[in-house]
C-alpha cells in the first residue's frame, strides 16, 4: 500500500475493486464503514454484491476480467470532460500522451459493451471521483489473479495519476496483502530477482555487498524461477529438489489434478509445516516447525508496518523455529551463520542490508510497529509513499493497456463464468482455522454461490449438492443460492479439499508475473439425480 | 485557552471535550460503564455523575461539555451516594452473584443456590476479576443480598458456536450496541428504538445472526460477564493470566492482538486498546483462531518417508539426508536444479533465512512465495 490504514477513517472517497474487503479484510473494513457513515463516499466495482456494497453510492457490476475496459472508460470521460489532474499527470508523469491514445478507445459505449456497466453510470463514476480529492483505491487479488493481473494494477495506478491522488494522505493505491507476511517475505528477498530490500540479484554492486555480508563469493547472477515455473520443473527434471516452507502448494495452487501430477513427479521434497497437509503426502522428509506463537519475530503488514510476534509458549515435541532448521542446514554445507535468534537475525543482519528497513529495530517496536521506509534510527517511518509527486523514479509513469479478455470465457459447453476467493471464517486450506474450535462449526463445507436466476432456471435449490465441471476437473459441493452473485457467475473458495474450487480453476498466468487466473474460468452446473 | 476546577485543581481545556475528557487527561478518574471510546456517550448508566457547582442536578461527565469557570467535584458525597444507588440498582438487576460467591458455600439460599443451577453459572462468572461492576461494587462497598438480585426471567442465547449471550448478567449500558454499530458497522445488534411498549418482554441487546460476523468486539466492550466466548470460559481468572502482544497470523492487516496466557497456554485473545493499525478491534480468525496451536494433529519430530510411509526420525538423521540429497543434486546438475517456496504466513526472519540458504548456500535464486497470490 502507498498509504495507511489509519487514513481510512478519515478518507472522502474510496474506490474499492476487486476486493471483498469485509470477508478478507474484515478490520481495515470497519475504518471504512466508519467513513463511509461519517459522510465519505464509497464507489465499489466488483462482480459481486458482497456486503461492502450495501454502504456504497456507485456500484460498479462489472463481467468478471473486464477491469481494464471499465477503467479506461472511466479515464476516457475525465480526459475528455477536462476532469482530470492536468499539473499531476503532465508535470509529475510521464507518458500521458501514450495514456491518452490508448484510453480514447474506449468510450464510454465501448466500456459498457465490454464491462456490462452502463455508460451513465461510467460517466457518474468518472465525475465522482473528479468532484472529491483525494480519493483512495483500494484493490485485492480481484485485480491481481488475472491473465492481465499486471495491466490492471498499471490500470489502477493510470487512474490514480490521472486523478493526482498519489503522494498524498487519504489517497493512493492500495493493494490489500493477503498474508499477514506476503509483504515481509518480499521485503526479506524471497523472490526469485532481488535480495532483502529489492536490491536486484544482477546488479554487481546488490551482490557484491551480500557477498561481503554473507562472507561467500560468487552469489548467483541471474534471476531464478517462479513457483509455476518451479512447479513446471519438476516434471521435466529440471528442478530435482523442492523445498516447500509453509505452504499447501497441493490445494492453493490452480488445477489440482495437474499439481497433484506435479509433486508426485519430483524427485526429492521437503516439506517445513504445522501439520501434515495434502502437500506433505508428496514429501519425502517433512520437517516441524514452530508455529506463529512459538516464535520471537516480525511481520509486515499491507502497509509496510514491521511490528512484533512474540512467543507465548514452546513448539511441541521437537519442533524447531524455522529460522533454526535453516541454519542448521546451511551448517551441513560448511557455513557457520552467527545470528541465533529473530531479533539478532533482524538486528544484525535484515536492518543492517536493507536500506528502508535500517532504522527499525526491535528495540524500537516493542509497542507500535514502524512503517518502511525508515532509513535511520531517528526516522518515525514512512505513512504514505511518493509524498508531494516525488516517485522512487522520479516521474511517475502511465503504463496504459489494452483490454484482454480471460483466457477461458464462457461458451455454450462450460456456460458459466467461475471465480474463486477467501470466505471470512477460513483461512486458505484451513490447515490452521480447521483446527480451531467453532470456526468449522460457522463454515463446515465448501460451498458453491450461484445466483436465483440460475438456481431457477436450472431447478436447484437452495443447500441442493450440485456438480461443478471445468475442463480440468469436477466437484460435489453443496449450492448456496444468493443475490450476492449475478446470474451466469458461479462463486466458489478452496478452503476444503471437498469442493475445492481449484479442481477447477484455469492455470493460465499473467506472462509477467506469472500469477494464475484464479479470478475467471468457465464452468457448468449439473444437477446430481 | 478556556479554564474550569476539577476536585479545586484549575485545569485548561479545548473547547468541545466533555466533562470526562478533560478529567481523563489529567488523570482524575471518573468510573464509567456505558462510555466506548471513540463513540458518542449516550450517558446510559450514569455512573460518571459529577457535582458542577451553581447547578441542582448531578450532570453524566461523559455526555455533558466542559464549561468556562465550571466547578465540578467527582467525588462528594453527593456524588458518592447518586453512585452508590446506580450500582446497588446494576447489581440487583441481574445475576451478579460474585460477592455472594466470598461467602462460605453453606450460608447460601435458595436465590443463589438457583443462580447456580443456571446454565454457564456453576462456577465463578467469566468475568470475575475483570468486571467494571464488580469494581465499582467493591470500592463503593455495596452488598446486594442474594434474594433481592433478579436473576430469573432473562433470555440466554448459547445457540452459536463461539459466543454465549447471558443477559441475566447484562446491565444494558449500550456498549456492545455500539461496539457492533458503529465501530464494527456489522449492525447486528439492533438498538432499543421504538416505544416502550415494542418491548413489553424488556429490550435485551440481542444479535441479528443474518448480519453478525461473530468478530467478538460486543465481548471485548461488555463491562461485565454477559457476553462470553466459550474457549476462555472456566479456563483462567483474569488476574492469572498473562498478557503479551502480539501480531496476528491471518490477513495482511496485521492487528495488534494481545494474547491472554496461561502457564503457557493462550486462553483468549483481546484486541490492544490504541495499537496500530487495529485500534482494539478484531475479527473473528484473529480473536477466536489460535487454538490450531494447541491441536493433538501437530507435527512433533521430523520425517522421512520410507516404502511409502513416514517413520519418524532425529533432527541428525533428516537433516544429514537433506544435505546429502541437496548436495548430490547439485554436484548432478548444478544448483538451479534445487528450488524453494517460503512461507508468506511465517515471521520475516524466517524468510530472510531461507532466502539466504537458496542464495549464500546452494547458490541459486530459485527461491520464492505465493507473493502474487
Amino acid at each position: 500500500m502507498t498509504n495507511s490504514f489509519s487514513e481510512f477513517a478519515k478518507a472522502k472517497l474510496f474506490l474499492v475493486i476487486g476486493s471483498n474487503m469485509t470477508e478478507a479484510h474484515p478490520v481495515a473494513a470497519t475504518f471504512l464503514k466508519n467513513a463511509v457513515q461519517n459522510g465519505a463516499r464509497l464507489i465499489v466495482v466488483d462482480p459481486r454484491k458482497h456486503r461492502l456494497t450495501d454502504f456504497a453510492d456507485i456500484h460498479l457490476q462489472l463481467k468478471v476480467g473486464c477491469d481494464i475496459a471499465l477503467l479506461n472508460g472511466i479515464m476516457h470521460v475525465l480526459i475528455k470532460e477536462d476532469l482530470y489532474d492536468k499539473d499531476f499527470a503532465l508535470n509529475k508523469c510521464t507518458g500521458f500522451e501514450a495514456l491518452e491514445k490508448t484510453v480514447a478507445e474506449y468510450p464510454p459505449q465501448r466500456a459498457a459493451e465490454i464491462s456490462g456497466v452502463d455508460e451513465d453510470t461510467i460517466i457518474r463514476t468518472a465525475r465522482l471521483l473528479a468532484s472529491i480529492k483525494p480519493a483512495m483505491a483500494c484493490y485485492t487479488l480481484g485485480i491481481t489473479e488475472h491473465t492481465c493481473g499486471k495491466n490492471n494494477v498499471m490500470t489502477v495506478a493510470n487512474l490514480q495519476m490521472l486523478l493526482g491522488n498519489l503522494g498524498m494522505e487519504l489517497g493512493g493505491v492500495n493493494p490489500l496483502r493477503g498474508q499477514n507476511n506476503v509483504q515481509g517475505a518480499c521485503d526479506m528477498g524471497a523472490l526469485p530477482n532481488v535480495f532483502p530490500g529489492y536490491q536486484r540479484v544482477d546488479d554487481p554492486a546488490a551482490r557484491k555487498k551480500f557477498e561481503s555480508a554473507w562472507q561467500v563469493t560468487d552469489l548467483p547472477d541471474k534471476p531464478g524461477l517462479m513457483i509455476p515455473e518451479m512447479m513446471h520443473g519438476l516434471t521435466n527434471g529440471k528442478v530435482r529438489g523442492f523445498y516447500i516452507f509453509g505452504e499447501n502448494l497441493a490445494n492453493t495452487e490452480p488445477d489440482m489434478n495437474k499439481v497433484a501430477e506435479e509433486l508426485s513427479s519430483a524427485e526429492f521434497i521437503v516439506c517445513q509445516d504445522l501439520f501434515l497437509t495434502e502437500t506433505t503426502r508428496f514429501a519425502h522428509v517433512v520437517l516441524p516447525a514452530a508455529a506463529w506463537s512459538e516464535n520471537n519475530g516480525t511481520f509486515t503488514n499491507s502497509e509496510r508496518r514491521v511490528s512484533r510476534v512474540r512467543t507465548a509458549s514452546p513448539p511441541p515435541g521437537q519442533a524447531k523455529p524455522n529460522w533454526w532448521i535453516f541454519k542448521e542446514i546451511a551448517k551441513r554445507f560448511g557455513h557457520d551463520w552467527p545470528s541465533s535468534s529473530g531479533k539478532e537475525l533482524w538486528d544484525n543482519e535484515i536492518s543492517i542490508l536493507a536500506p528502508a528497513l535500517g532504522g527499525i529495530k526491535y528495540g524500537r517496536i516493542e509497542q507500535d510497529g514502524l512503517q518502511w521506509p525508515c532509513p535511520t534510527p531517528d526516522h518515525p517511518g514512512t505513512a504514505f509513499l511518493h509524498k508531494d509527486g516525488n516517485f522512487t523514479h522520479g516521474k511517475g509513469v502511465f503504463m496504459p493497456a489494452d483490454w484482454t479478455p480471460p483466457a477461458e470465457v464462457p461458451d455454450a459447453q462450460y456456460p458459466f463464468v467461475l471465480s474463486t476467493g477467501r470466505r471470512l471464517y477460513h483461512y486458505h486450506t484451513r490447515t490452521q482455522t480447521g483446527r480451531c474450535d467453532g470456526l468449522n462449526d460457522l463454515l463446515g463445507e465448501e460451498r458453491a454461490d450461484i445466483s436465483q436466476t440460475d438456481a431457477a432456471q436450472l431447478g436447484i435449490t437452495q443447500g441442493e449438492r450440485i456438480r461443478v465441471k471445468s475442463r480440468r476437473g469436477e466437484v460435489c459441493v453443496t449450492t448456496h443460492v444468493t443475490p450476492e452473485v449475478p446470474p451466469g457467475m458461479v462463486w466458489m473458495a478452496f478452503h476444503f479439499t471437498e469442493g475445492n474450487a481449484n479442481w477447477l480453476t484455469h492455470a493460465a498466468l499473467d506472462p509477467f508475473t506469472l500469477t494464475a487466473e484464479y479470478k475467471a474460468c468457465a464452468v457448468q452446473l449439473e444437477k446430481i439425480t | 485557552m478556556p479554564i474550569l476546577s476539577i476536585n479545586h485543581n484549575s485545569l485548561e481545556f479545548q473547547p468541545g471535550m466533555t466533562i470526562l475528557e478533560v478529567a481523563r487527561k489529567n488523570n482524575i478518574h471518573i468510573p464509567t460503564l456505558c462510555h466506548l471510546a471513540g463513540c458518542t456517550p449516550t450517558g446510559q448508566c450514569r455512573i460518571c455523575v459529577v457535582e458542577v457547582g451553581g447547578t441542582d442536578e448531578l450532570l453524566p461527565a461523559c455526555e455533558t461539555p466542559a464549561g468556562e469557570g465550571m466547578k465540578i467535584m467527582t467525588h462528594s458525597p453527593g456524588v458518592h451516594e447518586a453512585r452508590k444507588t446506580i450500582i446497588e440498582m446494576l447489581v440487583a438487576s441481574g445475576a451478579h452473584n460474585c460477592l455472594v460467591m466470598q461467602s462460605p458455600a453453606d450460608s447460601w439460599n435458595s436465590d443463589q443456590k438457583g443462580i447456580m443451577e443456571q446454565p454457564w453459572h456453576g462456577g465463578l462468572c467469566p468475568a470475575y476479576g475483570d468486571c467494571r461492576l464488580q469494581d465499582l461494587a467493591v470500592e463503593y462497598d455495596v452488598h446486594v443480598k442474594e434474594d433481592h438480585l433478579a436473576w430469573e426471567g432473562h433470555p440466554l442465547d448459547d445457540a452459536t458456536p463461539i459466543i454465549v449471550r447471558d443477559f441475566s448478567r447484562c446491565i444494558l449500558c449500550g456498549r456492545c450496541v455500539q461496539a457492533c454499530n458503529d465501530v464494527q458497522v456489522n449492525l447486528a445488534i439492533t438498538p432499543p428504538w421504538g416505544r416502550r411498549a415494542d418491548h413489553p418482554e424488556g429490550w435485551y441487546p440481542a444479535a441479528d445472526y443474518e448480519a453478525c460476523t461473530h468478530c467478538g468486539e460486543c465481548v471485548q466492550a461488555c463491562p461485565v460477564g454477559a457476553l462470553f466466548d466459550r474457549k476462555s470460559f472456566g479456563k483462567a481468572l483474569a488476574n492469572e493470566m498473562d498478557h503479551i502482544r502480539t501480531t496476528c497470523p491471518y490477513c495482511g492487516v496485521g492487528c495488534q492482538l494481545l494474547l491472554h496466557v496461561k502457564d503457557g497456554k493462550i486462553l483468549k485473545v483481546t484486541g490492544v486498546e490504541d495499537g496500530s493499525p487495529n485500534k482494539g478491534r478484531l475479527c473473528v480468525k484473529g480473536r477466536f483462531g489460535f487454538d490450531f496451536i494447541y491441536s493433538e494433529e501437530r507435527l512433533t519430530s521430523p520425517l522421512i518417508k520410507e516404502n511409502g510411509e513416514f517413520r519418524k526420525a532425529s533432527w541428525d538423521e533428516a537433516l544429514d539426508l537433506v544435505a546429502q540429497k541437496f548436495t548430490t543434486i547439485i554436484q548432478e546438475s548444478g544448483p538451479d536444479a534445487l528450488a524453494g517456496v517460503s512461507c508468506a504466513r511465517s515471521i520475516n526472519e524466517d524468510s530472510y533465512q531461507m532466502q539466504k540458504l537458496f542464495r549464500a548456500v546452494f547458490k541459486t535464486n530459485n527461491i520464492d512465495h505465493c507473493a502474487r497470490t
